[in-house]
């Protein structure tokens, strides 16, 4: 009906001093990913379905549904991630490095400020912000 | 989150309703004849979307003579832009704790 939404992507990378296959497994296995991230029922397995679960606030089940997409041990990572309605992809990739591995988080599939000419505005979005970091804090 | 919010996230849910709002941020104002060509469903069909899209602010209106003509407001897009830098936050957050994770596990 119409072109694709340009979106917007969202990249974090780190260098982390650690092998590649050890930072794999804490990505991959359940009660570890619980750990750094959030409960879960992940299998390392294209096309399961599986939940991320926060502590649920008002206007947010906590529910984050998804799906995987990608599995090649031991470098490449993806899943959808779903969310409020609004669904995007997250993929992780690791690189070995000279002294560890390099981490690369890429969620991408927002709706982008260039798609609608978003001009910066603000209107008064203060108390929203102030909800979003008390789920970040609480899921923390 | 408060009400505004909430009907942005939910305005947006909806691919048929993306659509509109995109065709109307790329190509102007238009009328609700206009979009239901281009939506491909029934006119009452494109105006309940309409309806949602207007309460989430996301679309202005204004009437001249018999048409009404619509139009996009994606300033009203601010909480998904925010929504996406606390998600950065949220991000080098849980970078940290997998790192504290990997002090922890075995070698």
């Amino acid at each position: 009906m119409t072109d694709p939404t340009p979106t917007r992507t969202l990249v974090i990378e780190r260098e982390m001093p650690h092998p590649q296959e050890k930072i794999w497994r804490a990505l991959t296995q359940g009660q570890l990913i619980e750990e750094w991230l959030m409960s879960n029922d992940f299998q390392p397995v294209v096309g399961h379905h599986f939940t991320f679960r926060a502590t649920p606030v008002p206007g947010w089940d906590g529910v984050i549904d998804c799906e995987v997409l990608v599995v090649d041990p031991i470098s490449r990572l993806s899943y959808t991630w779903g969310t409020l309605g609004l669904g995007s992809i997250v993929a992780w990739t690791l690189t070995p490095t000279q002294t560890g591995t390099r981490v690369r988080m890429e969620q991408s599939g927002f709706p982008s400020e260039e798609s609608a000419s978003y001009k910066g505005a603000k209107y008064g979005w203060q108390k929203f912000l102030g909800n979003l970091e008390r789920i970040v804090e609480r899921i923390g | 989150m408060p009400a505004a919010a909430n009907h942005v996230f939910k305005a947006l849910a909806d691919p048929t309703r993306r659509s509109i709002f995109e065709g109307l941020t790329r190509d102007g104002e238009q009328t609700v004849h206009a979009l239901t060509r281009r939506a491909g469903i029934s006119q009452p069909a494109v105006s309940k979307h309409l309806l949602i899209l207007k309460r989430a602010r996301l679309v202005g209106h204004r009437h001249q003579g018999r048409e009404t003509h619509y139009s996009a407001r994606p300033q009203a897009l601010a909480p998904l832009v925010d929504w996406m830098a606390q998600y950065g936050a949220f991000w080098q957050n849980r970078f940290d704790q997998l790192e504290n994770l990997l002090n922890r596990m075995d070698k």
